[in-house]
């Protein structure tokens, strides 16, 4: 594919870039991953959901306890650091595990509560939300409110870069698809769509559980990336973080949401400067962009450029 | 077309569509009382009766929308009732809806293809993976659906997003919707509202043509006597939660106790006792002026 052959290149080219470079290309691929798969749930299935930085947390935690206690006990010479293919691969298996672990979450939540609506799924997920906090605050295996530092800097250019593109190819290959055209009609009308067939049900805890296996995912990178995971990281500001991302780029639009989550991470690396002001300047930001819709005015434009490329149409990034 | 519904089981004696004293209350309210009607293949039947008389709950419990508080419901020899509305919909029942309810963030070919999502060969990973079978499936699916829009006329439309369509097409392609997903029987929920005349005619041109062409039995609900009068081969008439009468349009327009209950007279029975023939005729002339 691709993505991975870019993402390859990235990593070779991750030689010239500076660290402080680097870090922030990940932040941004992380809250890449992760407002495209939010999307999924809120712009494409309809549903609010206030708990996506839950579903990163437990992604985050299951990582970390994989990579810091189990794997170590299990395969005492792996390592981690080093820049060989096979230590680099193996960090695959431990991205999926955390995306599992947070899907298997995704559907405890999501089974239960996803016959609710509107605002009755918010709060159930903003409850959910602040239950794992709180579990995750009061349980001492894994640092308690201390959190767990000391986590393998397993997480590079390559596999942030690289789930990023991977995340946003699939969720934009699903969407396209006619089985993706069952999240649009449980949005649009959830009685047409069970008339018409469709079990709404089953759709929304799909695109639940989807959205929260990408969480767990970038969970994963998060933790391996800055080495250090507390439960206050994953509260409702950042659910809230990354709602406005999705908001921002576009309810629906997964290549506009994901340019709105490259410019708000930019956007919080600019505004470091500022200290103490940088909350109001960030808020009064948001406010213009939510006013000026950017999104909007580009994307009539897009949609010109791609008549004009035909070959552009369907999966350009499909192998 | 062999359905897997783990519940439905099957009965001998299979009209398409049976209901069989059904009852449907709320509180003290008797919505529907030991309603019982049957539905044959490829009929078209019209359901009419004045307000309130219980057309929308009967037709809420076919599809799923409330259960009966008691009756049974077979499609096909398969019990239908306490089913949740899209396994209903399984069974082989599609419908339209009497306030539209298109998905209007999809344009017109998207809105077809969503009859498709319930017979997916594909799922979720393939769907992804978009591999060779997944291909020839959609293509298929886009060459079906585009082939409807052809027929009823909408091809022109395809790119178009729903809600840009004028009123009657939208009806139309309600109506296109639920007849890509293959039902053999089509509920329609007025689908004359708010039409014009002309709107009307092409109306009936369409239901007369699904019927023929589709081989696809309609049950329809209508306020319009014009259209259901016209086009329909049985009818059969609610009052007050009751099947009241059924039969052809000529009985039904003729049938006393249809003409009580849509003027609504106080004592309609013992007038039914007293002069039949003079009632007959004057309702002929009632339901002619609807003409």
């Amino acid at each position: 594919m691709l993505g991975v052959l870019i993402a390859a290149l990235l990593q070779v080219c991750s030689g010239g870039i500076d660290p402080y470079t680097s870090q922030v290309m990940i932040f941004a691929a992380i809250n890449v991953i992760l407002a495209v798969s939010l999307n999924l749930v809120m712009g494409e299935t309809g549903q609010f959901s206030l708990c996506h930085a839950a579903f990163m947390a437990v992604g985050a935690y299951a990582s970390a306890l994989i990579t810091g206690r189990a794997l170590p006990a299990l395969l005492p010479h792996l390592s981690w650091t080093g820049s060989s293919w096979a230590s680099q691969a193996s960090f695959l298996p431990v991205l999926v595990c955390a995306g599992l672990v947070a899907a298997v979450a995704g559907l405890i939540v999501g089974g239960p509560s996803l016959r609710l609506r509107g605002d009755y799924l918010a709060m159930v997920t903003l409850g959910f939300g602040e239950i794992i906090r709180v579990l995750l605050q009061n349980t001492n295996a894994v640092g308690g409110a201390r959190g767990m530092e000391g986590i393998l800097p397993a997480t590079n250019l390559f596999w942030a870069v690289g789930v990023a593109v991977v995340t946003l190819y699939t969720m934009m290959a699903l969407v396209r698809s006619t089985y993706g055209k069952g999240f649009h009609a449980v949005r649009d009308d959830e009685i047409a769509a069970a008339a018409m067939g469709i079990d709404t049900t089953r759709f929304k805890v799909t695109a639940f559980v989807i959205g929260a296996f990408f969480a767990g995912v970038a969970g994963a990178l998060y933790a391996h990336a800055v080495q250090f995971i507390s439960p206050e990281g994953f509260n409702f500001l950042r659910s809230f973080e990354i709602i406005v991302m999705v908001i921002l780029g576009g309810l629906g639009r997964p290549v506009g949401v994901a340019v709105a989550a490259i410019l708000i991470t930019l956007l919080n690396e600019w505004l470091r400067d500022l200290s103490g002001y940088r909350m109001v300047v960030y808020a009064l930001i948001i406010i213009l962009f939510m006013i000026l819709r950017p999104g909007d005015r580009l994307a009539p434009l897009w949609r010109q450029l791609r008549t004009l490329l035909p070959s552009a149409k369907g999966g350009s990034k499909s192998s | 077309m062999s359905d897997p519904e783990a519940t439905a089981t099957r009965v001998s004696g299979t009209a398409l569509l049976e209901v069989r004293n059904c009852s449907l209350r709320f509180g003290g309210i008797d919505a529907l009382s030991e309603v019982s009607l049957r539905i044959e293949p490829g009929e078209l039947v019209g359901l009419i009766g004045p307000n309130g008389a219980g057309k929308t709950s009967l037709f809420n419990i076919l599809t799923g929308v409330y259960r009966p508080t008691s009756g049974e419901i077979l499609i096909e020899g398969r019990h239908s009732a306490g089913l949740p509305p899209h396994r209903i919909s399984r069974l082989g029942m599609a419908r339209t809806f009497q306030n539209i309810r298109l998905f209007s963030s999809l344009d017109v070919r998207m809105n077809v293809r969503t009859s498709f999502i319930a017979r997916l060969h594909h799922g979720l990973i393939k769907s992804v993976r978009r591999g060779r079978s997944f291909r020839v499936e959609e293509e298929n699916i886009s060459k079906e659906s585009g082939r409807l829009l052809d027929y009823f006329g909408l091809e022109e439309a395809a790119t178009r997003p729903s809600r840009s369509l004028p009123y009657g097409d939208q009806r139309r392609l309600e109506i296109v919707r639920a007849l890509a997903a293959k039902p053999r029987l089509l509920l329609l929920d007025e689908p004359a509202a708010g039409m014009n005349p002309s709107e009307k005619e092409q109306l009936r041109i369409l239901i007369a043509r699904i019927r023929t062409e589709f081989g696809t039995a309609v049950l329809l609900v209508e306020h319009d006597m014009k259209v259901v009068m016209g086009i329909c081969e049985r009818v059969i008439v609610l009052d007050q939660g009751r099947v009241i009468a059924s039969g052809s349009p000529s009985e039904i327009r003729a049938d006393p106790k249809v003409i009580a209950a849509y003027l609504g007279e106080p004592h309609r029975e013992d007038q039914a006792e007293k002069d039949p023939l003079e009632r007959g005729a004057e309702a002929t002339g009632v339901i002619g002026v609807n003409r």
